[in-house]
Order: structure tokens, then sequence, then C-alpha cells
């Protein structure tokens, strides 16, 4: 897929991406860092802020805890008179201005034989004077005296509601005292002191974190005591609104609030049900926790701006970026483009397609100056290969008429004596090129003699056809003079050595048979020696020695004789049979070609011999183009007629 | 656009006056006293009044707050209202007492008293109370509790407990008792989770008390049978609209407890709700069947006697007067 786009749309891809991580890695690691510093900072304020409030609040309230400790010392201690407690409750009360009011009620029997038992309480009325009453209710079951009855230690109750039906929020601490009876300590009632919370909740209200960020309250069962949504206050839980929103996180946070634990976590705000950070922190003495929440939106407000600014500028630098690349790989491909279109031009075969010059020294400069030197050796080349390629195909057509001539030179109509029913010949050449330097000839000399001649020139192609059809020529001359085979051959050596400047030279066996008895005269001028075959086998004639034509003027041959009977076969050959070569570069030999003559007894006819000798060699040759002629000459003897 | 708002609300409360004169002649007074302060405890009853339910019936119906300061006995007695609701423990004691209360329909079926224990004690069967501080509300409520107890041979200590959980939750008992509808939904919501509890079901073991039903006097029963059972049947129709309505019936049931300064949640009213529809058709669906079996009164009434807070078992049918059909 990427692998097609243009190179300039990959340069832009592949720098934009590898910039776009860099970018992006730097961008999401000072983003996480700034948060990171922004939520330290703010825990270190919240943990501030919360130790501050919660010493405030700690130090009220432990001043409101000395008032009935003090009084229930005292009751522990001596056996006051009613009317000396009643004193003692007004006094409390009056002296403390924090105090609402200030309670002493006592198990059956304690203070007082009397019926109901005694409790008295004092408080500020209306008017903010101290007054004074019995406590007529049954209040053994109410939590501000019997939780720490039952539990033997002092309480702060949960807040409530004043009687009176206001909305002033008030809380308890109760103290229990204890009288000695039959050696054990038993309860013998409890000091309270009520105060009103008003101030609590303006101080916990008073607290602003940035814009919505706000404090809160929560009582130890969890119960909200104050919150910036007055419905919440007293009536909902952390964990009714937990519930209410499905949120079992906000319960945990409740649970681990109302556990006096401390932290600062992420949660949903469940006022604006959006992201928020929690800072808690229990009021110890009173067993209450302090929550604060931040808004995230707040908190990180700086922080998302400069993300904003910072991602801005990314993209506007990433723009420019894209700009610049695109720009220059623009200008550094334009040229590579239209010089592939040029080449697309060149290879389609317009050579004359004008390659442009970027005037530039760089790669692409040096590029397009190669292609323009590349396209004159082209033009070149192609230039001089069609004048190759005419002479080429001239001389071709030369070979070919050469070709033509040369093989009208040789007797090619078999039989050729038909009326001669004493001997059968036949002969064939197989050029290797279109021209080649084999010879074969035959030709009646009277009426009893038959010559016959097979050479073979040193070279091939249009030399050695020529040097061929001279000595072909002068063969077919001087054997008429009727002189002897070695005679013909003297005299041919001597016609062909003179002024032979181009050393050409030929070998030759030829012969002189006389059909009527068989008298076979033959001589030879360095050429392989013939087979003959014979009914009961096959053997190498033997030949007088005489060097090869052409070479030495006063070279000298000698005729040898044999008596053919009828039947015999006289087999002369060219050295392209035995020379023959195949793929893997071995020669046919003489061995072989022994023995193919030998399987191919008895001798049918000359042109069936000559035919299976040459199918066997081209055979053994394969398909490898032969590298010299190849010419069969068979001559079979058959006597005169009627033997 | 302010003055065509205004003309409207006129025209409304005219509307609404003109109505009601006409209506009056035909529709009695008659005054309702749950027996304690608006929740959803009482849902049907003041969905019965909000829909109009008792109006269909022929009744005009106030219901006015019940609770410690105004008790249904109260005030049944007194004669300032006509019906009101008692548990059925607590009716019966009163009328082995010899106060001549009828149970005119059994809206609650089945028992939802529990004893919520904490695991963290050691309780998770009932033989672990052995020897614990359990705290008990007084009176006909300790008799479910006590029978539990001697079910399982346990010598409990037992302390009185108030009107809230906050003993129990502060750790001063190792058990309280509690309603399903209310206290045990305030335990949870006081922070601790169900897998730090255990919650004995009392009318899973044999103890099933048929709570909330609606009485009156003998005397409103033979004076005005019509409006008895007028006032049972949209009680009960009040019931169902709720429990298919269950949203509705909540706004309707807040408005109450707002104007009465409970200082409940919605959350908790839901829950409350909910668990009504579960004890008051515990087979399923949302039609109360209003009936007392006489075997659930026989064993409430037993258990009373057994325990001294009866002398003798007063006769069931007169007691129970239904004024439903059940075919």
């Amino acid at each position: 897929m990427i692998k097609d786009l243009r190179l300039a749309v990959k340069l832009v891809l592949f720098i934009l991406s590898a910039a776009a991580v860099i970018f992006g890695s730097a961008f999401g690691y000072n983003y996480y860092c700034s948060r990171r510093t922004v939520l330290k900072n703010v825990e270190t304020q919240a943990h501030y802020l919360t130790l501050a409030m919660a010493y405030h609040i700690e130090s009220e309230l432990r001043a409101v805890e000395q008032v009935p400790t003090g009084l229930a010392g005292i009751l522990e201690r001596g056996t006051p008179s009613t009317d000396e407690i009643n004193d003692l409750l007004k006094d409390a009360v009056a002296r403390n201005p924090q105090l609402f009011g200030c309670a002493v009620a006592c198990e059956p029997g304690v203070f007082t034989s009397a019926v109901p038992r005694y409790a008295h309480y004092a408080y500020r009325d209306k008017q903010q004077q101290v007054a004074t009453t019995d406590l007529l209710y049954e209040y053994a079951t109410k939590d501000w005296y019997q939780i720490p009855r039952e539990m033997r230690q002092p309480v702060w109750s949960e807040p409530y509601y004043d009687d009176g039906g206001g909305d002033i929020l008030m809380c308890t601490y109760s103290v229990p005292f204890f009288h000695n009876v039959d050696g054990r300590r038993e309860v013998a009632g409890v000091v309270t002191a009520d105060i009103s919370l008003t101030w609590l909740q303006r101080t916990v209200a008073e607290v602003r974190v940035y814009e919505t960020g706000y404090a809160f309250l929560i009582s130890q069962c969890g119960v909200i005591v104050t919150h910036p949504r007055r419905e919440f206050i007293m009536r909902e839980s952390v964990f009714s609104i937990a519930e209410s929103a499905g949120d079992p996180q906000l319960r945990e946070i409740g649970r681990q609030m109302i556990n006096g634990a401390q932290g600062f976590l992420c949660f949903r705000d469940f006022l604006t049900e959006q992201k928020a950070w929690l800072y808690f922190a229990p009021l110890p003495a009173i067993k209450w926790s302090l929550g604060v929440k931040f808004s995230e939106d707040e908190l990180f407000a700086d922080v998302r701006r400069l993300n904003r600014q910072v991602l801005l500028i990314g993209v506007l630098g990433f723009s420019v970026l894209a700009l610049v690349i695109a720009f220059f790989s623009e200008t550094i491909t334009r040229p590579l483009r239209f010089l592939a279109r040029t080449t697309r031009e060149i290879a389609k075969g317009n050579l004359d397609v004008d390659i442009p010059t970027t005037g530039a020294g760089d790669e692409i400069g040096q590029l397009s100056t190669s292609f323009r030197g590349m396209q004159e050796a082209l033009k070149e080349y192609i230039s001089n290969l069609a004048q190759a390629t005419a002479a080429r195909e001239r001389v071709e057509s030369e070979l070919k008429i050469a070709h033509t001539i040369q093989m009208s030179f040789l007797p090619k109509k078999f039989p050729p004596f038909p009326e001669k029913s004493e001997f059968e010949i036949y002969a064939t050449l197989e050029p290797a090129k279109e021209v080649g330097g084999d010879l074969y000839d035959f030709f009646l000399l009277d009426e009893d003699h038959l010559f016959f001649t097979v050479g073979d020139v040193s070279g091939k192609g249009v030399p050695a056809a020529l040097f061929m059809a001279v000595t072909k020529t002068l063969m077919k001359g001087v054997a008429e003079s009727r002189l002897s085979p070695a005679g013909v051959l003297a005299k041919v050596n001597q016609e062909l050595a003179v002024d032979n400047d181009s050393m050409m030279f030929t070998t030759v066996f030829c012969g002189l048979l006389n059909y009527r008895t068989g008298l076979l005269q033959f001589s030879n001028a360095g050429h392989n020696p013939p087979l003959i075959m014979r009914p009961n086998g096959v053997e190498w004639l033997t030949l007088p020695p005489g060097v090869v034509l052409g070479v030495d003027t006063g070279a000298e041959y000698r005729t040898a004789e044999m008596q053919l009977r009828p039947g015999d076969v006289l087999l002369v050959y060219t050295d392209g049979i035995t020379e023959a070569t195949n793929a893997a570069s071995q020669l046919y030999s003489d061995a072989a070609l022994l023995q193919t003559a030998t399987g191919l007894l008895p001798v049918l006819s000359p042109e069936k011999l000559v035919a299976a000798i040459m199918t066997v060699v081209k055979r053994f040759e394969e398909n490898v183009p032969a590298a010299d002629d190849k010419t069969v000459l068979a001559l079979r003897f058959l006597g005169p007629p009627g033997t | 656009m302010k003055l065509v708002f205004w003309l409207f609300i006129l025209g409304c409360a005219w509307g609404g006056v003109a109505l009601c004169d006409d209506a009056s002649p035909e529709l009695s007074t008659v005054t309702f006293v749950p027996q304690w302060i608006p929740q959803a405890q009482f849902a049907g009853y003041y969905v019965a009044a909000e829909r109009g339910l008792y109006e269909h019936e022929g009744l005009r119906v106030q219901i006015v707050k019940g609770g410690p300061e105004s008790p249904p006995s109260v005030l049944l007695a007194e004669g300032k209202a006509q019906f009101g609701t008692f548990f059925l423990s607590d009716a019966i004691r009163r009328r082995a007492k010899g106060v001549r209360l009828v149970n005119i329909a059994q809206v609650v079926q089945r028992s939802a008293l529990v004893l919520i224990a904490r695991k963290s004690s050691g309780i998770n069967v009932p033989q672990d109370l052995q020897g614990k501080r359990v705290s008990l509300w007084g009176g006909e409520f300790e008799v479910q509790p006590k029978a539990f107890f001697s079910k399982y041979q346990l010598q409990v200590c037992t302390v009185p407990q108030g009107t809230t959980v906050n003993l129990f939750l502060r750790g001063g008992v190792d058990a309280a008792s509690g309603m399903w509808y209310n206290e045990y939904h305030l335990v949870l919501n006081a922070g601790l989770d169900l897998d730090e509890l255990t919650v004995f079901f009392l009318a899973d073991h044999g103890l099933n008390f048929p709570e909330d039903g609606i009485y009156c006097q003998e005397e409103t029963l033979r004076r005005q049978p019509d409006a008895c059972a007028a006032f049972v049947r949209a009680s009960l129709a009040g019931w169902e609209y709720a429990f298919q309505h269950p949203e509705e019936a909540l706004t309707i049931v807040m408005k109450r407890a707002d104007e009465a300064a409970t200082g409940t949640n919605l959350s908790h009213q839901r829950w409350m709700l909910s668990r009504m529809q579960d004890i008051i058709v515990p087979g399923g669906g949302a039609c109360p069947s209003g009936a007392l079996r006489e075997e659930d009164y026989q064993r409430v009434a037993e258990e009373l006697r057994r325990n001294d807070l009866i002398d003798q078992v007063p006769a069931f049918t007169d007691f129970y007067r239904a004024q439903l059909r059940h075919d």
C-alpha cells in the first residue's frame, strides 16, 4: 500500500509520523508531569487546609468536653444534693457561652430516692437566660444517655436538630460517671453538654477551593453534616447518596472516611457528577470526617490551558513542517518524476525525447547527466547495431547464395549412373555453416573407370568454400588427363601450393575404380583412412603416406592398389564424422565409427548406409551444433553384370 | 403573561372549591392515623389519598401524623381518628386488655422483624447469640425475639433499645432488633457492608407475626360499615397503585415526610417501599390480599399469652372482621 505511494507523499508521511510520535511523547510526558505536580501541590494544600480546620474544630470541641468531664468528676467524688447539682449546671452553662445546655441524668436511686429518678437540665432560653428544668421523659433508651452508659465511656452523639423545631444543628457530649456499688464501679448517671453546631457548619461552609470546590463534614454514621446542597444536610448519608447514584466507589470512600482514614483520591462528584478529587481527614475527637472536594476541571484548568497552547503551537508547527517537507520533497522529486516520465518514453523506444537539465550539481543533476549520456550511447549503439545488422544480413544472404553455388558443384543426382550396374555410389555433405570446406566428387573417366574423391579444406565458411571449389575444379580437370591418383594429387598440389598466401590446405582421398575388374587405385593427401566393408567384416584401408594439398609444392604422393570383390563397400568420410562432439565434449571417434559400420553389415545399398551413419552420428551429437562439415561417400562394387 | 397565569390559578382554585362544595354532601369525612411517622411503610394510604381513591369510594380521608406523640391507640380511643394501623401483636394485646379494637384488614402478611448482628462479634448462626448483648425494642416487639431465643435455648443479655440503632453502630451491643424495611437499611447506609452482618429474619424461624393491619373501634364498624369497607378497598387499591407506580408513590411519600421533617431520604424510602411489597404481597405481584389468616392470628396470640403479655386469646371472629370478600 505504502509501497505504491509517491516518493513525496512517503517522505511527508514518514517524517510527519516520526515528528508526531516525538511531539506526542513530549506532550504526554509534559502533561503527566504537570498534572502530577498540580496534584501534589493540591494534596499538600488540602492537607494543611483540613489540618488547620480540624485543629480549630478539635480545640473548640475539646473545650466543650472539659465541662461535663469536670462535672462528672465532681459527681463521682461526692454526693451533692440535687439543689447543688442544679446550681452546678446553671453555673456551667452561664460560664461557658459555647454551651447550649447541660444536663445531669441519673440511674434510679442516685442522688434521690424519689420517683422519677433525678435528671436535671440547664439551658439557654430564647432570651439567652439560663433556665433549668427537670427531665421528666423516659431517657434511658435515648442515645445521649444509653450509649455512654452501655459503653462506659464519653461519646459525642450523632448530630440532631434542636427540639425547638428550629434548624439549629446540635450535638451532645455525654460523659458517664460512676459510683462504687458493692465494690464495683457502676454507672450512676451521665453528664451531658449540648452545643450548637452552627459555628461548625459555618466554618466548613466558608471553605472555598477555586470556584466550585468545597468542604463537607460527615458524622460517624456517614450522615452529611455540612454540604453546599442544604437538602443533603442531616437527610442523606454518603452511603445513601452512593446508593442513589449506584456508585460503589463513593460507598467505599464513605467507609474509609467513617473509619478515620485519611486520603486523596479521584472520584465522581455526587453533586456535579463530574470527575473530581477528594481529600479527607478525620476529626479524631468527634470521630467525624472532613472532606475537601476539588473540581478536576478547575484543578487542571491551568495545565489544560497550557496544554491547549502547546497543542496549538504543535499543530501550527506541524502544519509548517508539513508544508516545508511537502515543498522540498516536491522540489526534489519533480525532476525525478520528469526523468521517470522521460525514461519511460525512452523505454518505449523514443530516443529523441529531451532529457531535462536541472542545472543543479546534486545527485539528481548527476542522474540527469548520466541519463543523457546513456541516451546518447543508446542512440549510437542502436545506429551501429542497425548498420551491423544490415551488413550481417547482406553477408548472410550472400552466404546463402554461396551455399547454393557450392552445393551445385557437387553431384546430387542419385543414382548418378543408372545404366551402370557394376557399382553403386552415394554421397552426402552436410555443411556446419552456410558454406563448408568439405567436398566430394565422382565421375566416369571412360567405359571402365570411375574417379571419386573426398576432401576437407582447412577452416570453414566462404574462404574454405572457395578453396574447396578450386580444389574440386582442379581435381576434375587434372583427373581427366588420365593421371594416376597420386599423379592427380601431385598435380593439384602444385597448383594449390603456388601463391597460396592464405596458407589454406586440404586433405583429399581419391580413388580410381576399374569397375569391370574391381581394381581400385587410390592415393591419399592427409585424409582419414576410409573403411572397407566386406560381408565378413570391416577394416581400415591402409593408405599410402601423403601430406595435405596446398602446403608444399614439391610434395610427393603414391598410389596404392587393392582388388575389390563384388559386394565390397568402400566408405570414405571426413573428420566431421569421427570428430563429432556431444554435449559432454566427447568425440565420436574412429572406434565408434568402426563399430557402427560393423553393425550395419550387410550393406543393403550405399544410400541407406550413408543415411544410417549420418543418423547415428547426429543422434550422438544430440542437439549440439556441428563444429565441422560432415561428408560420407559409400561405393559398392557389384562386379561385372552377370557375376 | 403573568396575569394569564394568575387567572388560570384562580380559575383552578375556584373550580376546586366548587367541586368540593358539590361533592361534600355525599362524602363522609374520616381521619386515619398510621402508627408511625410518614414513611413508605404507609405509602398505600398516602397514595390513596393523593390519587383520590378514597374520594372515589365516597370518603374524605384526613391522614394525621402518627408516632410516639400521637399513637393510633390514643387517637382512636379519643375519637380523634376513626382508622389506624397497628401491629397485629399490639392490637391483640389491646383487645385482650378490653379495648374494642377490630381488625378490618390485615395488610402486612409477613413479619419484617430482624435481628441484626455483627459477624465481627462472632455471630453467624442463632447459637452464636449465646451470652451476647442484644438490644431489643420493648413490649410486643420483644415477643418474637424472646420466642426465637427460647427456640434455640439461648441465654442472651438484653438491653432496651430506643428508636435508633446508634448503640449497635457504635459497638455498644452485638446485635439489635430492626425492621427489614427500615433499620436494616439504615445500618447498611451507616457504612456497614452486608458481608459484615448476620441477619436473622424471625419469620424464617417459624415466628412469622404479620404486622400492619387496619383497625377501628367496634363502634365505628357498627355505625359506618360502608365507610369501613370503603376505607379498606381504597387503601388496598392505594397499595396496589403504589407498587405499580413506585416512583410516583415515592414522590407522594417524600412530600409527606418533608412536611413532617422526618429527615429521611429518597433512597431509604425506595428501599422501604420495595420491602413493603415483599411483606405485603409475599408471593409476588402488586395486589394485597388484606386477609388475616386464623393460623397467623393464633400463632401470634399464643406467643403473647406464653409471654404473659395477655391472659387469654381473644376470639378470632370478634377480632377480625373482614371487609373484603375473598372468593
